[in-house]
């Protein structure tokens, strides 16, 4: 069957177009992130990110003169160049916060102590003076011009050496890998041998405790905070890597018992049955048969759960971050961002990306996995 | 010691230990308790058939019952009592003195709308969006770049968000897109979104409508690949339009998956935590029940009152839990 609206053209058309708005419309916000976490400060307040990837006329900020003097008929000089860029070109400049742009490329503006200054268009002044430079304050230029697109990786080296302004992220990151990783593996050993067991054994009671695993999966982790917390403070783990390695494996169970055992129900049952006849233990069939055959199911939910892990916020807050602040994880490390440096989008954005970036890598990498996985996970 | 060496020897050891309880329970069984000779091997071959699926269930059910049972009443013993009155058992108190307070007023509220507007928007776009890409020959491309929000989080989404939403002075360029747009088409001053009482909320809830609508596509895409052709064909052959064949030959036939995405939506809304903690918390009217249950909890450390609203988040989530027992008890009989 054709595409049903495929007997006119007009119609395919208007499915494409929509298509392209939609998908515009969902990367845009993310597109925005990343493009920012690649301008610098200055860059990201003066102007909105979607005008970085096009050459733009925009006020860009003042910049103080500076530089040695030398001699020149009589007058003291100095020269230099306002841009480190080659294609940026001066439309008009000015010496003054009130009129930035008082001036065309290539005039004279007149200062005190019958000083002058010139800007020519690609941004190279020249400064004279009839008296000593020395010691003075120099002036600052602004300048209106139009530059290429221009972006910097300096906020991302900024971020990953520890002396940067917001050093503390390559502890933060690797926090998180040191949470999500047991978090993810051992919910899935005790999730097998259960799922194993509610699939292929035969023991009264069978359906309960299935329908009391479907209603787990509902239940929402907010009522377990405070009677976990109190009862790993009473077992003397308290608030640790070992506390929130425990919690999200008591989380994810639910999930990851319906998810392996719906699909182990669906292996063929011949395999099972021959091999009990041929004497293999239960041990050894679930170890040797079942478990290598659920590799996707398996796989599916590892993804989960690690993106889940990885993008958790609550869990880590009170089951791990202490006031001692060396157990922070990315995530509560982008808040605490937020709220000392929510004007900072520099910063802001390149620790969100950063944050984001591997349960993006394991989204497009794994993607298959990931699809099968909610396709058996939603309740039926 | 470094977490990351502890992290990998908890690996070591719960590996080592689970795969050990595994072993040498089912070898007790089998070799010491129940031998499957002598004079009472058949029985005994039975009696051990019996007791292994328990010894397969239990690490599971027992982190299970801990983890997330025995919290559901402790939850409820707590909100019936008052901590700073040394543990004395108070009734209804705190529920009274929580339904007293504006703030929760503000964050039921909050959640009712965050409830119908939720998951009625993300089912409709990804619905929409399965149906526009069901033929399309770089669907799955645009799926996979609808789906992407689903693997970023909550706190990474309200960041990326919050860029969206940016307010600057109206004498300089807006770096907001929202800002931006508002002043190019209407002129007039740009606007601190997330300040607005009524416009925040409903932008608050944009973020987690753009992060679940990539779930509710993959969803029903997969059911609409599932509809039998010949009813389709059939609708055609009768000289139905695409419209008439997509709401009256499709949709009526999805209905159990859209319910099921529905309901999905609706648990991970009522759990919505991150995204109003991380943009506004709180305030300006844009309270929802986790995060005043978190300020109650954390914050006001007043464990009653957290508790009683941790239960009103589990009484809006029964029903749908209820209704999955049912179903399942229907299904796997």
């Amino acid at each position: 069957m054709s595409n049903i609206a495929g007997h006119r053209s007009g119609a395919v058309w208007a499915v494409h177009l929509s298509v392209v708005f939609l998908v515009l419309l969902w990367s845009f916000p993310t597109v925005g992130l990343f493009v920012s976490s690649f301008r610098t400060a200055d860059q990201i307040i003066s102007s909105g990110w979607w005008s970085s990837l096009s050459t733009q006329e925009s006020q860009r900020p003042p910049v103080r003169i500076a530089g040695d003097e030398f001699e020149e008929g009589g007058a003291f000089v100095i020269e230099g160049t306002l841009f480190e860029l080659d294609e940026v070109k001066v439309s008009s400049w000015g010496t003054s916060s009130r009129r930035p742009t008082e001036f065309e490329p290539g005039a004279t503006a007149e200062l005190e102590d019958g000083a002058s200054l010139s800007v020519q268009v690609d941004g190279s002044y020249r400064l004279s003076s009839p008296v000593t430079l020395e010691g003075q304050r120099l002036p600052r230029v602004f300048t209106t011009a139009s530059s290429p697109p221009e972006f910097t990786t300096e906020n991302y080296t900024n971020m990953l050496s520890s002396s940067g302004t917001a050093g503390g992220m390559g502890k933060a990151f690797l926090n998180t890998f040191t949470v999500t990783i047991p978090a993810t593996i051992i919910p899935i050993l005790f999730a097998a041998f259960a799922a194993y067991a509610l699939a292929w054994m035969e023991f009264p009671g069978r359906l309960i405790l299935i329908a009391a695993v479907v209603a787990l999966l509902v239940v929402p982790l907010q009522l377990a905070l405070i009677p976990l917390l109190k009862f790993h403070n009473a077992i003397g783990i308290g608030k640790g890597y070992m506390g929130v390695w425990l919690a999200h494996t008591g989380f994810g169970l639910p999930l990851a018992i319906y998810l392996l055992r719906n699909y182990m129900a669906g292996l063929p049952g011949d395999i099972i049955e021959n091999a009990r006849v041929d004497g293999a233990t239960e041990f050894q069939i679930f170890t040797k048969i079942v478990l290598p055959l659920s590799f996707p199911a398996l796989a599916s939910f590892a993804i989960f759960q690690f993106l889940w892990t990885w993008n958790d916020l609550l869990v880590a807050r009170v089951f791990l971050i202490d006031s001692s602040g060396q157990t922070t994880v990315m995530t509560n490390f982008v808040v605490e961002l937020l709220g000392t440096r929510g004007g900072n989008w520099e910063i802001l954005a390149t620790a969100a990306f950063v944050s984001i970036s591997v349960p993006l890598a394991v989204f497009f990498f794994m993607q298959k996995y990931l699809i099968r996985g909610l396709l058996a996970g939603s309740v039926k | 010691m470094s977490p990351a060496v502890q992290g990998l020897l908890t690996i070591a050891v719960a590996v080592t230990v689970c795969v050990g309880y595994f072993y040498s329970s089912n070898l007790l069984l089998d070799r010491v308790l129940f031998p499957a000779k002598g004079p009472n091997a058949g029985r005994n071959i039975n009696v051990a058939n019996a007791i292994r699926p328990w010894l397969f269930l239990f690490p599971a059910f027992a982190a299970l019952a801990l983890y997330l049972a025995y919290p559901v009443f402790e939850s409820l013993r707590l909100s019936l009592f008052d901590r700073s009155q040394g543990n004395a058992f108070v009734g209804l108190d705190n529920y009274q003195r929580m339904i007293a307070e504006p703030k929760f007023r503000e964050a039921l509220g909050n959640n009712f709308l965050w409830l119908l507007i939720v998951p009625a928007a993300s089912t409709a776009f990804g619905l929409l969006i399965a149906q526009l890409t069901d033929r399309l020959s770089w669907g799955s491309i645009a799926k996979s770049l609808i789906f992407m929000p689903m693997a970023i989080s909550f706190v990474g989404a309200s960041v990326i968000w919050k860029l969206v939403y940016e307010a600057r002075p109206a004498t300089v360029e807006q770096t907001g897109v929202l800002n931006a747009l508002y002043v190019f088409f209407t002129d007039n001053n740009p606007l601190a979104w997330l300040t607005i009482p009524g416009w925040n909320s409903f932008l608050l809830m944009v973020v987690l409508i753009w992060i679940q609508t990539g779930f509710a596509m993959v969803i029903l895409s997969a059911a609409l690949r599932g509809i039998p052709e010949e009813t389709v064909e059939a609708a055609i052959v009768d000289g139905a339009n695409p419209f008439q064949i997509f709401f009256k030959i499709k949709v009526p036939q999805i209905t159990s998956t859209i319910v099921v995405v529905w309901t999905t939506i609706t648990i991970t809304v009522l759990k919505v935590f991150d995204i109003v903690f991380a943009m506004t918390n709180g305030q300006w009217n844009t309270q929802v029940l986790a995060n005043y249950m978190f300020d109650k909890l954390f914050r006001a450390n007043d464990w009653g009152v957290g508790s009683a609203a941790a239960m009103v988040i589990m009484l809006l989530v029964t029903p749908i839990l209820v209704w999955n027992v049912i179903s399942v008890k229907r299904d796997y009989r």
